[in-house]
C-alpha cells in the first residue's frame, strides 16, 4: 500500500478525512486533536493538498481505531455547519436512505 | 436435507475458534488491518459504507427451519433484526459489529452454517435449482453434485488463491432456474445417448464488468469424471488467468483471449494427465453423499383437495395459488414460493420475525425444509396442496404473499449505495418505486413474465445484464444516471441485453420503465408473447423511439 506520504493528493475544497472505526465499524472523521469522533461538526477540515497529506498520514498511522481513511470533500456553509460534499457521504454520515425493513 | 457429518462440524467449529482469537488479535492491534483483511475476508466479513457485513453461506440454496431460525437470532441479537437474501444463495447481515462476530459465527455453527469462501479468491457458494429434488422433470436432484462440489473446493490448498473468485452453478432441470450460463462454470445435469447421467459443462459466463455467456465446454462428462473435470478447468484458470489486472482477472476473459477451442484444449490435456487419480468419483462415494440427504416421507395426496377447490372461489387465494405455487414431483404436493418483494420493499429482506414465522410454516407445511433462490425470494418445497389456503392466509399475514413472483415487481436488486462500498447509485430506492407503480395486480399479470434487474454499479451484483430489462446505476458528475438495456435473460437461452439510449437521471427511471412497458403492450403479437420475445421479434428501436422522443 502506498505511504499517504507518497499519495498524488487533489482537493478541490473543503475536506476532512473519514474512516470506518474497527470494533464496530462506524463511519468516524479525523478531529483536530490525534483522535476520532462520529460527529462531522467535530472534524478537522483542510484546505489544502499539504494539509490533507499531514492529516491522512496521521490517520493512516492509528491502524488499530479505525479501517480505510480517505479524503473525502466537505462543504462549509457560511453559519459554519459543515456537510457532507457528496451522496456517498451524505449516506456514510446519514444512514441508509430508505426504510429499514419494518421490525429493524 | 444433508447432514454434516464429525468432519465438517469439526471444519465449522475449529474456523470459529479460529477466527475468535483473530478478531482478538486485531481488536488488540496485535493484527494490522492488511494482515487481518484477508483472514476477515475468508469468513464473510465485509466493510462497507456504516458498518460490517456479514455474508453467509446457504449451499445449495437448502435451509432447515432450526438453520433459519438461528438466521434470525443472528438478524435479532447482533443486528438490526433483519437480514438480506442475495442473488448467491447467500444471507447478508448490514449491520454487524466486529467484535459480535466470533459469537454469531458460533452461533450458526451450532445448526452447522458457516461463513467460509463467501468472500476472496477461493470457489464460492456452489449454488442450484431453488427447486432442487422436487421439480418435475428433474434429471436428478443437483444438491448430491453441489454437496460434492461443496466438500471438493472447502479449503482447498491449490485453489484458495485463484487470480479471481470462482463460481459454479448447477441445474439438472430443463428451465435453468440457476442462471448457469452466468457462471464461471455452469453444470447442466442431463442423460447422454446411452442413458447415463452426466453433465454439460459450460465456462466462462459471468456479469460485471465484461458481461459473457458461458460456452460449452464439453458435452458430456461422466459423474464419476466431475471433480478431475473441474479441478482441469480450475488448474488451466490458475495457471493463465491474469493477476496483473483485476478487471480482466476472472476466467471468462481467459476463455475469451484464447478461445474456447484452445481453452477447451489446455484443459483436455490437463484432464486426461490426472482424471483417472483419487478424484475419480466411485459410486460408493456418491452414494454415500446420497445417502446424508434426507427426503420427506410423502403421503399418498390427490391434487385436487376439496380444501382447495372451497378456497379457490377467493380471487385473492386463486390469483396468489396461480401465481405463487408451481407442480411438484409427487402427487398431492406444491412448491410455494415466498415474494420477499412487497410493495415499498427493498427486495430481499427479511424481518426476523418473517424467519422465525417460515421457520414455523415449514415445520407445520413442509417437513421442516426451506429453499432460497437467487432471485432473492424464499420457497417451501414440499406443502401438501390441501394446506395451501392455511399457508396462504398465514403468509398474507405475515406480508409474503404478494402475488408478483416472475412479473414485473419481482425485482432483483443488489444493496446500491444505500450499504455498498463499491456501489456508484442507488438500487433499492428505484426498486421500491417501480413496485409502487406496478403495484396493480391486474396490471402485473397482463404485461406478464418479466424480469426487472438493478445494479447500483458496473460489478453487476443485480444481474442487470440479464434482466428482461436491466437498470444499471452510473454516477455522472456527482449525479445518479441509469443506463437501461432490454431483451437479457438469465435462463438456457441466456443472452445479455442491449443498451437503449443515453442514462437517464434517478428522477426519471420508474418513467422510463413505464414508457418500455406501455411499448411492449402495444407492441406484443399476442397476449402471451412474453417482454423478452417482443424485443427479440423486433429488436430495441421501437423502445427506444417510445423512451427518447420525448426526452
Amino acid at each position: 500500500m502506498t505511504s499517504p506520504l507518497q499519495q498524488k493528493i487533489k482537493i478541490t475544497g473543503p475536506s476532512v478525512v473519514t474512516a470506518n472505526r474497527t470494533w464496530d465499524g462506524v463511519v468516524i472523521y479525523r478531529d483536530a486533536h490525534k483522535g476520532w469522533t462520529t460527529d462531522l461538526a467535530q472534524a478537522a477540515i483542510v484546505r489544502t493538498a499539504d494539509d490533507a497529506r499531514a492529516l491522512l498520514a496521521e490517520s493512516t498511522a492509528d491502524d488499530v481505531g479505525a479501517i480505510g481513511p480517505y479524503i473525502a470533500p466537505v462543504a462549509v456553509n457560511d453559519n459554519g455547519t459543515v456537510e457532507p460534499g457528496n451522496l456517498r457521504e451524505q449516506i456514510r454520515r446519514k444512514g441508509v436512505t430508505i426504510d429499514l425493513p419494518a421490525s429493524a | 436435507m444433508y447432514a454434516y457429518d464429525e468432519i465438517d462440524r469439526t471444519l465449522i467449529n475449529e474456523r470459529v475458534s479460529e477466527f475468535r482469537d483473530q478478531v482478538k488479535r486485531r481488536l488488540a492491534g496485535e493484527l494490522t488491518e492488511d494482515e487481518f483483511k484477508m483472514l476477515r475476508l475468508m469468513n464473510g466479513v465485509y466493510l462497507q459504507l456504516h458498518a460490517y457485513m456479514f455474508r453467509v453461506a446457504i449451499p445449495y440454496g437448502t435451509l432447515s427451519s432450526p438453520q433459519l431460525r438461528k438466521m434470525a437470532h443472528v438478524a435479532r441479537r447482533y443486528d438490526r433484526g433483519y437480514g438480506h437474501f442475495t442473488t448467491r444463495q447467500n444471507i447478508q447481515f448490514n449491520w454487524i459489529k466486529l467484535a459480535d462476530l466470533p459469537d454469531a459465527l458460533e452461533d450458526l455453527a451450532s445448526v452447522g452454517i458457516h461463513a467460509m469462501q463467501t468472500s476472496g479468491n477461493c470457489t464460492r457458494n456452489v449454488t442450484t435449482d431453488q427447486w432442487a429434488g422436487v421439480a418435475p422433470g428433474e434429471v436428478e436432484d443437483p444438491r448430491i453434485w453441489a454437496e460434492l462440489l461443496r466438500q471438493y473446493s472447502t479449503m482447498h490448498p491449490e485453489f484458495s488463491f485463484l487470480p479471481r473468485k470462482f463460481k459454479i452453478a448447477i441445474t439438472a432441470s430443463a428451465h435453468d432456474r440457476a442462471a448457469i450460463k452466468v457462471h464461471d462454470i455452469g453444470l447442466r445435469i442431463h442423460k447422454n445417448e446411452a442413458g447415463e447421467t452426466g453433465f454439460e459443462v459450460l465456462v466462462g459466463g459471468g456479469l460485471g464488468r465484461t458481461p459473457f455467456i458461458g460456452k460449452v465446454i464439453k458435452p458430456f462428462v461422466h459423474g464419476r469424471d466431475i471433480l478431475s473435470y473441474v479441478e482441469a478447468i480450475l488448474r488451466v484458470y490458475n495457471q493463465y488467468g491474469r493477476r496483473d489486472n483485476i478487471y480482466k482477472a476472472r476466467i471468462k476473459i481467459l476463455v475469451h483471449e484464447l478461445g474456447i477451442e484452445k481453452f477447451a484444449a489446455e484443459v483436455e490435456d490437463e484432464w486426461l494427465a490426472t482424471r483417472d487419480s483419487a478424484l475419480t468419483l466411485d459410486n460408493e462415494v456418491v452414494e454415500d453423499i446420497r445417502s446424508r440427504f434426507t427426503y420427506p416421507h410423502y403421503q399418498k395426496l390427490s391434487d385436487t383437495p376439496d380444501e382447495l377447490t372451497a378456497a379457490s372461489a377467493d380471487p385473492h387465494f386463486a390469483r396468489w395459488l396461480k401465481n405463487s405455487v408451481a407442480p411438484h414431483q409427487r402427487t398431492g404436493y406444491a412448491i410455494v414460493t415466498l415474494s420477499l418483494k412487497p410493495v415499498g420493499g427493498p427486495p430481499g429482506d427479511a424481518t426476523a420475525e418473517q424467519m422465525d414465522a417460515v421457520a414455523d410454516l415449514a415445520d407445520k407445511y413442509s417437513f421442516g425444509e426451506i429453499r432460497v433462490g437467487h432471485e432473492q425470494n424464499l420457497a417451501l418445497p414440499n406443502v401438501a396442496r390441501r394446506d395451501l389456503p392455511a399457508l396462504w392466509r398465514q403468509l398474507d399475514k405475515l406480508g409474503l404473499a404478494t402475488p408478483n413472483v416472475n412479473l414485473v415487481t419481482d425485482i432483483i436488486a443488489c444493496p446500491g449505495l444505500d450499504y455498498c462500498s463499491l456501489a456508484n447509485t442507488r438500487s433499492i430506492p428505484i426498486a421500491q418505486e417501480l413496485t409502487r407503480r406496478f403495484a396493480n395486480n391486474d396490471l402485473a399479470e397482463l404485461i406478464g413474465r418479466l424480469h426487472i434487474n438493478i445494479s447500483g454499479c458496473i460489478n453487476a451484483c443485480g444481474h442487470h445484464h440479464v434482466g428482461h430489462i436491466g437498470i444499471l446505476g452510473v454516477e455522472k458528475n456527482g449525479e445518479e444516471f441509469f443506463q437501461i438495456t432490454i431483451g437479457g435473460r438469465a435462463d438456457e437461452h441466456a443472452v445479455v441485453g442491449t443498451l437503449i439510449g443515453p442514462a437517464v437521471p434517478f428522477a426519471e427511471v420508474a418513467d422510463v420503465i413505464e414508457d418500455i412497458v406501455e411499448a411492449y403492450l402495444a407492441l406484443r403479437a399476442r397476449p402471451d408473447e412474453l417482454f423478452v420475445q417482443t424485443v427479440e421479434r423486433l429488436g430495441v428501436e421501437p423502445f427506444k423511439e417510445r423512451v427518447y422522443a420525448t426526452r
